[in-house]
C-alpha cells in the first residue's frame, strides 16, 4: 500500500508547525533574558552551555520534573483544559502563515480571517483557567485580560479591513504577492493608497502588544499586584505550556505584522525572496517586542482602555474612511 | 481638538526617545562583575574582620599583649593570652581567638593597638557550615598567610 502524499504532508508540516512554535518558545526565553539583560548592562544567562544556550532546556526539564498538583476548589476540568486551550489555538494559526512561496502547510483563501478567529480563543483559554483556578489574583487577571482583548481587537481589525479593502484579498499568500518588488511596494509604505499607512502598521503593531499580553500592556499579569494573574495557581508544566502559548503568540503576531505591512517573505530590493527574509523580518519584530518591554513600565488600566478606545480606534476608523475614499476616487 | 494631537504626537516621540536610549545601552559594554569568576580588589579602606600584623624584621606578630583590644572589644569577641620568654623581655603572644560570630566590625580593637599590632582583613569570601568556623585563631592565620 502506498502512502498517500497528502498525509505525509500533512504529518510533516505538522512535526514542523510544533517543532517552530515549541523551539520558539524555548528559545524567545532565552533571546528575552539575554536582551532584558543587556539593555540593563549585564550578561544573562550564560552558566549553561555556550552563552547560556542549554538554559531553556534545563527550565524545561525543571518545569517537567515538578508534580501537577491540582489544588483544593479549583474546577478540575477548566483546570486542566485551560493551558491547552492557550496553546492549541497558537499552533493552528500557523497552519496558514506563508513562510515562503512554497512553504505553507494550508493556503486557504480566508487565512486571515482563521488567524483572528483563533486569538479570540486564546483569550478564552486564559478566562477559563483563571476562573477554574479559584483564586480572586486569577479573577481580576482575567476581567482585565478580557476587557483589553475586547478594546484592542477592534483597532486592530479595523486595519486590517482598511488592508483587505486595498489588497482585495484574505489570503495571506496573494497579501505578500501583492507586495512584491522592493520595500517601496510593502504595506507600510503604500501611500498612494492611504498616506496613513505607516500609522496604521504603528497602530497594528500596538494592538499586537495588547493582544499577546506584552509589557507594556501586560496587566493579566502584572506581578508586583497580581501575583502571576491567570497562572497563579499553575504548577509545573501547567505552567510552562501557558508560558509557550504567549510566546507563540508573539511569533504569530510578529508573523502576522511582516505579512501584513513588510512583505512577508519579499527581499526589500526585489532580491532572492525565500523563508530567510521572513524569519530575518519576524525575529526584526520580536526583539523590538521585547525591547519595547524592557524600556517602558506597565501602564495602569485605565489609561490602556483610554489609549484604545479614544485614541486608536478614532485614528483607525478615520484611516478606513479615508482608504475607502482614495480607492474609490483614485 | 488641537491638544489632543498635540498630546499624541509627544507621547508618541517620547516613546521613540526612550527606546532610544534603551538601545544606546543594549550597545554598550556591560558593567556587572560576573562574581565567582572574577573577583574585583577591596580598597585599602574595607573593613573586614580583624588580621594580626606580621612584624617583617622578626617574622613573628608586633602584638604585645597588653590586652587593649580585649578590653575595648564591646561584645567580647577578643580573648588573648601571652608568656613571659626565659631571659626576655616583655610578653610574647601565645593566643589570639577571634569569635567573629559575636563582632560588629566597629573597629575600636584596631583603634586601640597602640604597636599597630592588628588591622582589618579583605577577607570577605566568609562561608561555613558551623558556628565554630567562625571562631578564628588569629595566629595560625598569620602563619598560613605566607
Amino acid at each position: 500500500m502506498s502512502l498517500d502524499p497528502e498525509v505525509v504532508r500533512v504529518l510533516a508540516f505538522l512535526v514542523g508547525v510544533i517543532a517552530f512554535a515549541a523551539l520558539n518558545a524555548a528559545y524567545l526565553v532565552w533571546l528575552e533574558r539575554k536582551e532584558a539583560g543587556h539593555i540593563q548592562r549585564r550578561i544573562g544567562p550564560k552558566e549553561v552551555g555556550p552563552f547560556g544556550l542549554l538554559q531553556p532546556l534545563a527550565d524545561g526539564a525543571k518545569l517537567m520534573t515538578k508534580q501537577l498538583i491540582v489544588p483544593d476548589g479549583v474546577d478540575p476540568v477548566l483546570f486542566k483544559i485551560a493551558p491547552i486551550m492557550v496553546m492549541v489555538p497558537a499552533i493552528m494559526s500557523f497552519v496558514t502563515i506563508p513562510f515562503s512561496d512554497t512553504l505553507v502547510a494550508r493556503n486557504i483563501d480566508i487565512g486571515l480571517l482563521v488567524i483572528f478567529a483563533f486569538a479570540s480563543v486564546n483569550v478564552l483559554g486564559l478566562l477559563l483557567g483563571a476562573w477554574g483556578s479559584r483564586n480572586k489574583y486569577a479573577i481580576i487577571s482575567a476581567a482585565r485580560v478580557v476587557s483589553q482583548n475586547v478594546a484592542y481587537e477592534i483597532p486592530m481589525l479595523v486595519t486590517v479591513v482598511t488592508l483587505v479593502m486595498i489588497t482585495g484579498t484574505m489570503n495571506l499568500h496573494e497579501i505578500v504577492m501583492s507586495q512584491q518588488g522592493g520595500f517601496w511596494n510593502w504595506n507600510i509604505l503604500r501611500l498612494n493608497a492611504s498616506p496613513l499607512m505607516p500609522i496604521s502598521f504603528l497602530i497594528f503593531f500596538v494592538c499586537m502588544l495588547a493582544e499577546t499580553n506584552r509589557a507594556p500592556f501586560d496587566m493579566a499579569e502584572a506581578e508586583s499586584e497580581l501575583i502571576a494573574g491567570a497562572f497563579t495557581e499553575y504548577p509545573g508544566m501547567g505552567f510552562g505550556v501557558f508560558f509557550m502559548g504567549e510566546y507563540a503568540n508573539i511569533v504569530i503576531g510578529a508573523c502576522l505584522a511582516t505579512i501584513l505591512f513588510l512583505g512577508g517573505w519579499q527581499c526589500p530590493f526585489g532580491l532572492y525572496p525565500g523563508v530567510h527574509w521572513f524569519l530575518i523580518k519576524i525575529y526584526a519584530i520580536i526583539f523590538t517586542v521585547i525591547w519595547i518591554r524592557w524600556t517602558f513600565p506597565r501602564t495602569t488600566f485605565y489609561s490602556l482602555l483610554n489609549l484604545s478606545w479614544k485614541i486608536l480606534i478614532p485614528i483607525s476608523f478615520f484611516n478606513l474612511i479615508l482608504t475607502s475614499a482614495m480607492l474609490k476616487v483614485f | 481638538m488641537i491638544d489632543y494631537f498635540k498630546e499624541i504626537i509627544s507621547g508618541t516621540w517620547s516613546l521613540f526617545v526612550g527606546m532610544a536610549i534603551t538601545i544606546r545601552y543594549f550597545f554598550q559594554p556591560v558593567v556587572t562583575v560576573q562574581y565567582p569568576h572574577e573577583t574585583l580588589p577591596m580598597p585599602p579602606r574595607f573593613r573586614g574582620h580583624i588580621d594580626l600584623v606580621k612584624d617583617e624584621e622578626s617574622g613573628q606578630s608586633k602584638c604585645i599583649v597588653c590586652g587593649m583590644c580585649q578590653k575595648a572589644c564591646p561584645s567580647g569577641c577578643i580573648t588573648l593570652a601571652g608568656e613571659k620568654p626565659e631571659g626576655g623581655k616583655g610578653k610574647v603572644l601565645t593566643k589570639y581567638i577571634l569569635d567573629f560570630t559575636k563582632c560588629s566590625l566597629c573597629g575600636l580593637c584596631v583603634e586601640s593597638c597602640k604597636p599597630e599590632a592588628i588591622a582589618f582583613s579583605r577577607d570577605y569570601n566568609l562561608a561555613g557550615l558551623n558556628r565554630n568556623d567562625y571562631v578564628f585563631d588569629l595566629i595560625k592565620r598569620m602563619e598560613e598567610r605566607n
